[in-house]
């Protein structure tokens, strides 16, 4: 038990921005915009996030200014391609571009300063029950937020009208224009939801993960987390198994290489790309259900002929 | 500008709805509404007639709110009102049923409905209310079934019923019955005539005459954005309304009489291919030969199998059984498009933008891709003869009529009926002797539609073998010799025209055709009843 708590909370420390990124991605995807830019709005957030904690010294406030900058980096993106029209790709890859340079200017000040780590929410009773307490209960808040995203995702995308209307602006925008609906109003409101997940994410690296401002933290998740938007096939429930099963793998493939098992260490390091890769096309597998829930209008610009 | 018609039984003592007063919409340099006048009574059916382009969908779109007008006003029960948005048309009890539908492919029938219905609608409640009114007017609906998974006439439905659950006082119509069976039509024209004796007034476009005759008092026709002409259909004949419309004479359609068949150019045997995707459909042990000299057509509703049969003749896939398709002689089954238009064939597929020719390139290059194969004179060693092309592109500008605003435009700046002649002439052009085309008049006007469909017969009088797939009935019978008819993938024998009667085909697009009728398929059901 000693030796399995440890991994435990070091594969929910992994899982946790993968999975706040891609639920914010998930939305914006449903609403039929392709947002590429998740690794610039993530590393923008971690290095706001760093930067508003240590100089106000409250990590709170840094996690809220993390996730102010990555709505501002989605800010950028809506206008450019929902008012705009540019191309939802490139300027995706754009963004992220800017947001590894911008953040590598902010940062720059705070490289080496040591950070403050956001506090563990001790529950009075709960986080003192052996093992579940002490594993599952004694997180700081970011994780519970991303679970209860997760929860409140899936509520809101298949049980509540204004899901069913980003659903149906996804899916088919000029007939959701057709019966009355704001096409962009409900975009732009998916990206910044996006923007606001992914500055999370960000934040939380700097903030819980290592705490402190190292240029390029991101380290490619924000593409992870795109990645694992599509292989999940835009449902919530299949990305929180997919985020917390490459979080694991990519774990336990580490205590694997340092317990020294005489695989190939680049063989081990590709383990959680693989691993995740096979589980969510076997739970793909279902034609149907993945084109039922794919986005039809993905990427596609929309103007209104008015 | 509208003459006094003959005085009309039916509405014409009722109040008067809804007024559309000098409408006018600009875009750009068009004008698509030039002062338009409607009057439309409550509990009255009310016809919408006009080629394309003639301005009848920039009309309804402002009745919707889809359009702002330019000037004019809308003067609903007497008073001027502003719609501003289809949900302030839907306040007011306007309903639209959309020609190219307005639903959900991935949603639900009950999350489609509950889409158009006010905020706090009870969706809970919703899927009883659909029943209750889908039971009250013969529409039969499941709620929960999938859009995608749906026929189009059931398709349809849906839209009427979300219509109908908002208990409209005008509802409009945009070509409701150009999807649908003949079975489905008067099933529809039930529906129409009991909401209109209920008070509530429909208008309903359409350019099929003869069913604006059957169940409209009142029409209002359309030209160039003007309207020419108001009148009671039931006392005009269709080539009068025909000619309101067109402001001229119809070019009416001749075929020689004798017809010289030769031998089967286009052969199918035991065509068999499996369906490509979740919503695809499967060909089953199809049997169709098309001699020199004749046209054949292919009756059928929309996805039925048309797409899947003129991608297996085409070869845009290819099947598993080398003599299941055989063009001129040459057994084809595995062979790629360009080696079938060598022997001399001629594709022409159902979407004519994206995919009989690609929007942003040039005319002249759109010659090119379909032609250098076949053409020695546009490809030399690997390089592109532009000039020869263009030359190409005139000479089918010139002889098919093919309109535009400047010299070797973009295929997407064309209008539809101008593209699709552009298309078709591309390949006509090539003097082909097996023709294959998909929808060849699908929302093109009269007058370029009776271009297209005579210059199809005309091919086939050269010895050329055509094949049309087509689901307008009326251009079927215009223009074949043998009609046949694609049931979910299975093709019925084709037999002379002059024996298939509407009533035949249309028993046989409902499935009564097929092999095995499964009955478990509720819309197919339902028509195969009527």
């Amino acid at each position: 038990m000693s030796a399995l708590e440890p991994i435990l909370l070091t594969i929910i420390t992994a899982s946790t921005p993968l999975l706040l990124a891609a639920i914010g991605e998930l939305i914006t995807e449903r609403s039929g915009v392709l947002n590429l830019g998740v690794e610039g709005m993530m590393i923008v957030g971690a290095v706001m996030g760093f930067a508003i904690t240590a100089m106000s010294g409250s990590p709170y406030l840094g996690v809220v200014a993390s996730m102010f900058a990555g709505m501002a980096m989605a800010l950028l993106f809506g206008f450019l391609t929902l008012n705009l029209m540019t191309n939802q790709v490139a300027t995706g890859l754009a963004l992220t571009i800017l947001g590894l340079g911008l953040s590598g200017m902010l940062g720059e000040a705070f490289i080496g300063q040591p950070g403050i780590k956001l506090p563990v929410l001790h529950i009075p009773g709960l986080s003192d029950i052996p093992f579940i307490g002490t594993v599952l209960l004694s997180q700081d808040i970011l994780v519970y937020i991303s679970l209860a995203l997760v929860a409140a995702v899936y509520y809101f995308l298949f049980k509540t009208r204004a899901g069913l209307v980003i659903r149906a602006v996804g899916d088919n925008h000029t007939s959701a224009h057709a019966l009355g609906y704001s096409v962009l109003k409900v975009r732009y409101l998916a990206v910044l939801f996006g923007g606001a997940c992914s500055g999370l994410a960000g934040g939380y690296l700097s903030l819980v993960y290592t705490p402190q401002w190292v240029e390029g933290m991101t380290a490619g998740r924000g593409w992870i987390a795109l990645a694992l938007v599509v292989f999940a096939s835009w449902r919530p429930l299949r990305l929180l198994v997919g985020a917390y099963l490459f979080g694991a793998v990519s774990v336990l493939q580490f205590h694997a290489q340092a317990a020294g098992i005489g695989l190939p260490s680049q063989l081990m390091s590709a383990l959680p790309y693989l691993a995740t890769i096979v589980v969510l096309v076997i739970i793909s597998r279902n034609q149907a259900v993945t084109r039922a829930n794919t986005p039809a209008c993905l990427g596609r610009p929309f103007s209104p002929d008015r | 500008m509208s003459k006094q018609g003959v005085p009309s039984s039916d509405a014409v003592d009722q109040p008067v709805l809804v007024k559309a007063v000098s409408i006018s919409k600009r875009f750009g340099e068009v004008l698509a509404n030039d002062s338009v006048d409607l009057t439309i009574r409550e509990g009255e059916i009310h016809a919408l007639l006009g080629e394309n382009g003639a301005g009848k969908s920039t009309l309804v779109k402002i009745l919707y709110g889809a359009l702002e007008q330019t000037s004019g006003d809308i003067v609903w029960r007497g008073n001027t009102v502003k719609i501003a948005n289809p949900a302030d048309a839907r306040t007011l009890g306007v309903g639209m049923v959309f020609q190219h539908f307005s639903l959900f492919e991935a949603l639900s029938v009950a999350d489609n409905i509950a889409l158009a219905l006010p905020k706090d609608t009870d969706l809970k409640a919703l899927p009883e209310r659909i029943i209750s009114v889908s039971k009250k007017y013969g529409l039969p609906l499941d709620p929960n079934a999938m859009v995608a998974d749906l026929p189009v006439g059931v398709r349809q439905r849906i839209e009427i019923v979300r219509c109908l659950l908002q208990e409209p006082s005008l509802l409009i119509m945009d070509e409701p019955t150009s999807v649908l069976t003949p079975q489905e039509a008067d099933e529809l024209f039930k529906t129409l005539q009991r909401l209109a004796s209920e008070g509530c007034a429909i208008l309903y476009i359409s350019h099929r005459l003869e069913e604006v005759q059957r169940i409209c008092q009142r029409a209002t026709i359309m030209r160039h954005g003007k309207v020419v002409n108001e009148c009671d259909p039931r006392q005009e004949t269709p080539a009068s309304l025909a000619r309101m419309m067109v402001g001229a004479d119809v070019h009416a359609i001749k075929s020689t009489s004798e017809i010289t068949t030769g031998n089967p150019l286009i052969t199918l045997r035991d065509l068999n291919l499996p369906a490509d995707n979740a919503f695809g459909i499967e060909l089953k042990d199809i049997n169709l030969e098309v001699f020199a000299g004749e046209v054949v057509g292919i009756a059928g509703i929309a996805a039925n199998g048309q797409s899947e049969l003129f991608d297996a003749i085409s070869g845009e896939r290819r099947v598993e059984n080398v003599h299941a398709v055989n063009l001129l002689g040459v057994p084809v089954g595995k062979k790629k498009i360009n080696p079938r238009r060598k022997l001399g064939a001629a594709f022409v597929p159902e979407e004519r933008l994206g995919h009989g020719a690609v929007p942003g390139f040039r005319l002249s290059d759109n010659v090119m891709l379909t032609r250098f194969s076949t053409e020695p004179s546009l490809l030399l060693r690997g390089i592109l003869k532009r000039g020869n092309a263009a030359e190409m592109e005139q000479r089918i500008k010139v002889n098919y009529d093919v309109r535009m605003t400047h010299d070797n435009p973009e295929a997407r700046s064309l209008s539809g009926g101008n593209l699709q002649k552009f298309v078709v002439g591309r390949e006509l052009d090539r003097k082909p002797r097996v023709m294959v085309i998909n929808q060849p008049t699908w929302g093109v006007d009269a007058g370029a539609a009776a271009l297209i469909r005579q210059a199809l017969i005309d091919l086939a009088r050269t010895g050329a073998a055509v094949l049309v797939i087509s689901q307008d009935l009326d251009e079927i019978y215009e223009v074949s010799d043998r009609i046949a008819v694609i049931s979910r993938g299975q093709l019925s024998p084709a037999e002379p025209a002059n024996v298939m009667t509407r009533e035949r085909i249309g028993m046989l697009m409902a499935g009564m055709g097929e092999k095995n009728t499964s009955k478990s398929d509720e819309g197919q059901a339902h028509a195969a009843r009527a």
